[in-house]
């Protein structure tokens, strides 16, 4: 294989090598410093002059390095051992483990699922947090992303739902592979902690790249990760879930990269094709017709300044099939997790649950407790205008049940795993304080089945007068705060 | 002036010929070069040595006739070579290429399209994916611009953006798409029975109707003379043909009019097929959905833009206009949108039927689908072949809806590719042209006379003489701001803007149309269709919601400062049919199979209830009656009722409510009532609605 010194120019991350074999565009380049080995991927390819990026970073780097290009592209080394695994950013092992002998060297760009071959997603999975699963299910196949902002807890989220996450069936042929993308060191110790102390490990396949590594590299990551998981997925007929943690950072890299090779800059200086770049990532998910397996996407996204309208919420969730969002009001009202089920969507969710795939009662119970829910939130606006004493019964139930709704469904801990009937368990006794009639969003007899017949003792307390029990609980916390901490874009919008 | 469209018509129609040709031709070496590497690697894959053979063959008789007619065959193209590689874009040297011909380059032979020329170079924008590829590998012209081909065999069909049928794809290539793939877009094997409509001796012209093919049960594919030819044709006969066999001959004057007419034809996506003449929109395209029909029309042959950020509802109301619009075909483009969409339409729109005929809708419908993940130059193209498609169907006279989501997507990829050149960026980093090329998508749409019309007398009396091509894009604005070049470029075009809005999405209320932000300028040029068709109230009743729902808006105002109980009963009457209006006429649950389609008799029917329960309401007011009395006839709950009724109750209930709205004009003093009504607004009734 030749080797080049005829590197011409260093910038940033990039080098410039000149006269060069023909090479081909997107291979894998091995560089060598002074005896210290580097990689690098061909950007630009000429027969003047060859770009090409580097993982690590180009500290160091003189006119004298050593180039080799490999005439191949970046490869991940899959194998059945790759499960219980960690690797860094470019597929090598990070853990004390053996190295990988693998089965096959998959190009980790991947290929567009042909849309003709694809099969449409119709089952859940379970992750047992009562608010995703009741109002935003997620479907095997689907890429939900979960919108966040800095300081929530969407980490502790996403362990949580790493750890508990099932479906029905073969508990063996479900995987999780968790991708940490630009992560600090901290929060890398913290996933590997919960995940050896969980036992989840045994299941999952890690990639991890820390705040420290070469950004170039955070643009591999999600690429290995889901090369990984079409592995598992599509040749061994597992179940993945695919964590995505954190895309900001990813879309970070591909600025600073972009910025790097002087191209034109689009929306706040993000590449004009960060559509495209996003989409072949999050469109890895899915399900192929006559297949075993799925890939599923949870990609964590913080906002910057907590806007959704900031172009990578944005692009991503024109590409994504709905999306969890974090509230900070929620968040620091102290409700865990903070999911604004309002602002949250899942687009497979309507086809996919019911009698044979959850409940029977999901999908009213679902609506029905989005509408008081909805309900709860405007009588809170009405209360700080009008005040609570001009408010009729059925806003003063709307009150009770928001505050219930926020305290006794959404929350729960870290390591509460609700089961599925629990969570729904919960959602009849809350709607217990409206009477009958007002349910509206409810067949007959769905309420035949459910209404008025929960037997617990702490049911007690609901059926309270709402007045009542609205004195309860206005000692703890805001109630009737009007809204302000909800990540939106439109906060200050009318309803028209 | 027709003659010279229709000259104009001939010369594109021989370059199609040679193009034609020339695909061929190229197909013929690309199967060789592949039989080659496909049986070293593997020996059984027989299927594809034989079509191969076919092709060939095809390609040796095309390229006959075409020495016959055209004289010698041009300078078969140079080869060139790739001099670099970055992203989708090469550039190659030294080509004797044209601007937009299609390129065949490197090893892998992955198509491309010529998009810029300097004196020694090119720069060759690729369709599909260039890893790998290396400076130095070859370039080969295929004399032909980005072409589709248009017969029997496009409907019920998937391609991508380049006009490849998936379903071959995967048969192919298996589940991830390749590189390099040659599939015929139309089935080659496939036979299928002509039916002329004209015989030996006869006179035809180029875009006449010459016979049919049914290519569905009642669905008549009609075979047109090819652009161009003009002549006597000799022995046309009824038989079954493959798409590329020799159906007739037409003996012209002049060898250029003169030629072979097969069930196929080809035709460059980027030039609109011609016509004879075009017409102002006089008919709405009736859609099922009652915002649409009732406030917001579209014409047939119109142009219009949904709009809105993600979550409001746009794919789901495209796909319901595609569902349930009384067009005659649908093309859907998916343009750069998700993967799983397209499989809900493959797996949805084969179980619809159309409620009009009771056929599979599929049967009606071709869909292009280029999803966000395929290559973003053909996601660039697979607009213009959408609409290349719906011409071709326009141009048989039928009446045509293309839908195109999302253009959004279609405008980024010109900007990807722009960026790529290095041009000169404006608003937003879109290329300055971007404007101009939106104006010239829409401008594909309208109602036109077909071309050779006028000669088309003796044939298919039952066909009409005009067609029509709608053209409704989707926008995806980023962050939802309708600030942004794309929606404004559309909307110097369009006509229509169904502008939607994530609040009203989020309030679950859907199609999220904003009632005060969208708008349609075909209301007023439908007026008289509607006066004729929908009964003399209908252009009043719809002025009348209109005003409501713009008064609600500014009453809602008020209520949120002092509280509803502040209004008098006049206005708090306003507000109360006002949300009628809005839930019982608006919203439509495309998920439910009794509310999906609403026919516009239906529509008309609860327009009318609503405004004359509104009229009537508000003249008891005048006269002193509460508004508690008015409510609790709940006669609005009976209005909102309509919306689930079953057919055979639906006249029924209309009768009965307009009995009671009548009761109300009828009541002269109100009687006070013990019950308590909140806020001066009914509750909705239950989901069901029975």
């Amino acid at each position: 294989m030749r080797e080049y010194s005829t590197i011409a120019r260093i910038e940033g991350p990039l080098i410039f090598v000149e006269k060069t074999h023909p090479v081909g565009f997107g291979e894998l380049v091995r560089i060598e410093v002074d005896g210290v080995m580097k990689t690098g991927q061909v950007l630009d390819t000429s027969d003047d002059v060859v770009v090409v990026s580097v993982f690590e970073t180009t500290r160091g780097m003189h006119l004298d390095a050593k180039i080799r290009f490999l005439g191949q592209g970046v490869l991940f080394d899959a194998s059945p051992d790759i499960i219980g695994r960690v690797f860094d950013g470019r597929g090598r092992p990070k853990d004390d483990g053996p190295a990988i002998i693998p089965a096959t060297r998959l190009p980790v760009n991947g290929k567009p699922i042909n849309p003709y071959a694809r099969e449409r997603p119709g089952d859940v999975i379970k992750t047992g947090v009562s608010a995703i699963d009741m109002a935003t299910t997620i479907i095997r196949g689907q890429k939900l992303p979960i919108f966040s902002g800095a300081g929530l807890p969407h980490d502790e989220l996403a362990m949580q739902i790493a750890r508990q996450s099932t479906i029905s069936g073969d508990a063996s042929r479900f995987a999780v592979v968790f991708a940490g993308i630009g992560i600090t060191e901290a929060q890398a110790h913290a996933f590997m902690d919960d995940f050896a102390a969980s036992g989840a490990l045994s299941r999952s396949v890690v990639f991890l790249n820390t705040a420290a590594d070469a950004s170039v590299e955070r643009l591999l990551v999600p690429r290995m990760a889901l090369t990984a998981a079409e592995y598992l997925a599509f040749d061994k007929g597992m179940h993945v879930l695919v964590i995505l943690d954190d895309m900001t950072n990813y879309c970070e890299a591909l600025r600073e990269i972009s910025a790097a090779r002087q191209e034109l800059p689009g929306r706040r200086g993000y590449p004009g094709y960060m559509y495209t770049d996003l989409a072949a990532i999050y469109e890895r998910a899915g399900i192929i017709a006559g297949r075993e397996g799925s890939i599923t996407q949870l990609p964590i996204l913080t906002l910057p300044g907590d806007d959704i309208t900031h172009p990578i919420p944005d692009l991503t969730g024109y590409i994504t099939e709905g999306q969890i969002v974090l509230s900070r009001e929620l968040h620091n009202k102290g409700i865990y997790p903070p999911i604004d089920v309002l602002q949250s969507l899942s687009r497979l969710m309507s086809g996919s649950i019911g009698a044979s795939k959850t409940q029977v009662d999901h999908k009213p119970v679902a609506d029905q407790v989005f509408a008081c829910y909805a309900d709860g939130k405007e009588a809170r606006g009405l209360v700080s205008i009008i005040g609570e004493d001009a408010l009729g019964d059925d806003d003063r139930r709307s009150l009770v049940f928001a505050e219930n709704f926020e305290r006794r469904l959404l929350a729960q801990t870290g390591r509460e795993d609700r089961r599925f009937d629990e969570t729904i368990d919960i959602a009849w006794d809350l709607l217990s304080v409206y009477p009958r009639e007002s349910l509206r969003r409810m067949s007959d007899d769905i309420k035949d089945s459910r209404y008025g017949k929960q037997d617990k003792q702490d049911n007690h307390a609901e059926r309270q007068e709402p007045h009542a029990k609205d004195e309860q609980e206005d000692g703890g916390n805001g109630t009737g705060r009007p809204e302000s901490g909800t990540i939106t874009g439109n906060a200050g919008d009318e309803r028209p | 002036m027709s003659d010279a469209k229709r000259e104009t018509a001939r010369k594109s129609s021989i370059a199609d010929l040679k193009t034609m040709k020339t695909i061929k031709g190229e197909r013929r070496t690309k199967m060789q070069n592949d039989e080659k590497s496909t049986r070293s690697i593997r020996t059984s894959k027989r299927t594809k040595t034989k079509r191969s053979e076919t092709v060939a063959e095809n390609g040796i008789r095309n390229t006959i006739l075409h020495s016959a007619r055209h004289g010698p065959l041009p300078q078969p193209t140079q080869h060139g070579r790739i001099t670099r590689v970055f992203g989708t874009v090469v550039i190659a040297r030294p080509l004797a290429i044209a601007m937009n011909e299609i390129v065949r380059v490197g090893e892998q032979r992955l198509l491309g399209e010529v998009i810029r020329i300097n004196s020694d170079t090119a720069t060759i924008q690729v369709y599909e994916d260039t890893a790998g590829l290396r400076p130095g590998e070859p370039v080969t012209g295929t004399g032909h611009p980005l072409a589709v081909e248009l017969g029997p065999g496009l409907l019920g069909n998937v391609f991508d953006g380049i006009q490849r049928p998936l379903s071959s794809l995967v048969d192919e290539q298996g589940a991830f798409m390749g590189c390099g793939a040659v599939i015929p877009s139309l089935d080659r094997k496939r036979r299928w029975r002509f039916n002329p409509v004209v015989h030996d001796g006869m006179r035809v012209t180029g875009g006449q109707r010459i016979g049919y093919v049914e290519e569905f049960a009642g669905f008549k594919h009609h075979i047109m003379v090819p652009h161009g030819l003009d002549g006597v044709i000799r022995s046309p006969r009824q038989g079954d043909f493959t798409v590329d066999e020799v159906l007739c001959e037409i003996i012209g004057a002049t060898p250029s009019t003169t030629g072979k007419v097969r069930m196929m034809q080809s035709w460059p996506v980027r030039t609109p097929r011609p016509v004879e003449r075009k017409h102002a929109p006089t008919t709405p395209l009736i859609t099922g959905q009652r915002v649409v029909d009732a406030l917001f029309p579209i014409a047939k042959g119109g142009t219009a833009i949904v709009s809105g950020p993600f979550g409001s509802g746009k794919t789901v109301l495209q796909h319901q206009l595609a569902k349930w619009s009384d067009a005659d075909i649908i093309v859907y483009v998916g343009c750069g949108e998700r993967g799983n969409e397209m499989t809900e339409v493959l797996v949805e729109f084969p179980k619809l039927k159309d409620p009009r005929s009771g056929k599979p809708l599929m049967q009606r419908t071709a869909l292009i689908a280029n999803t966000s993940n395929m290559p973003v130059a053909a996601r660039e193209a697979s607009v213009y072949t959408g609409a290349t498609i719906a011409e071709y169907f326009r141009d048989m006279g039928y009446d045509v809806a293309l839908m195109a989501d999302s253009t959004s997507r279609w405008a980024e990829a010109l900007r990807e590719i722009s960026s790529r050149l290095g041009e000169m960026p404006v608003e937003e980093g879109y290329p300055a042209y971007l404007t101009t090329r939106i104006a010239e998508f829409y401008e594909r749409a309208g109602v036109i006379t077909l071309l050779g019309a006028t000669a088309d007398h003796t044939t298919d009396s039952a066909a009409g003489t005009t067609g029509s091509l709608t053209i409704i894009g989707a926008v995806s604005p980023p962050g939802g701001d309708f600030f942004e070049p794309v929606t404004q470029a559309s909307l110097r075009v369009v006509k229509t803007f169904w502008a939607l809005d994530a609040r009203i999405a989020q309030q679950r209320h859907f199609p999220s149309i904003h009632w005060l932000n969208a708008y349609s300028l075909y209301r007023f040029t439908l007026r008289d269709w509607y006066d004729r068709n929908a009964g003399p109230d209908w252009n009043s009743d719809v002025t009348a919601v209109l005003s409501l729902l713009q008064e609600e808006s500014r009453l809602l105002e008020i209520v949120r400062l002092v509280g509803s109980d502040a209004l008098p009963d006049s206005q708090r009457f306003t507000l109360h049919t006002s949300r009628l209006i809005r839930e019982g006429l608006l919203q439509q649950e495309a998920r439910n199979e009794r509310e999906t389609y609403c026919s516009l008799a239906r529509t008309r029917q609860m327009l009318r209830a609503m405004a004359e329960y509104h009229t009537v309401g508000a003249r008891a007011i005048a006269r002193g009656i509460p508004l508690q009395d008015i409510v609790l006839r709940k006669v609005d709950i009976a209005i909102f009722s309509l919306r689930h009724a079953p057919d055979d109750a639906f006249d029924a209930s209309v009768t009965a409510i307009h009995a009671d709205i009548a009761a109300i004009d009828k009541t002269m003093t109100g009687k006070p009532s013990d019950i308590n009504v909140q806020r001066g607004r009914p509750k909705q009734p239950d989901g069901g609605g029975a």
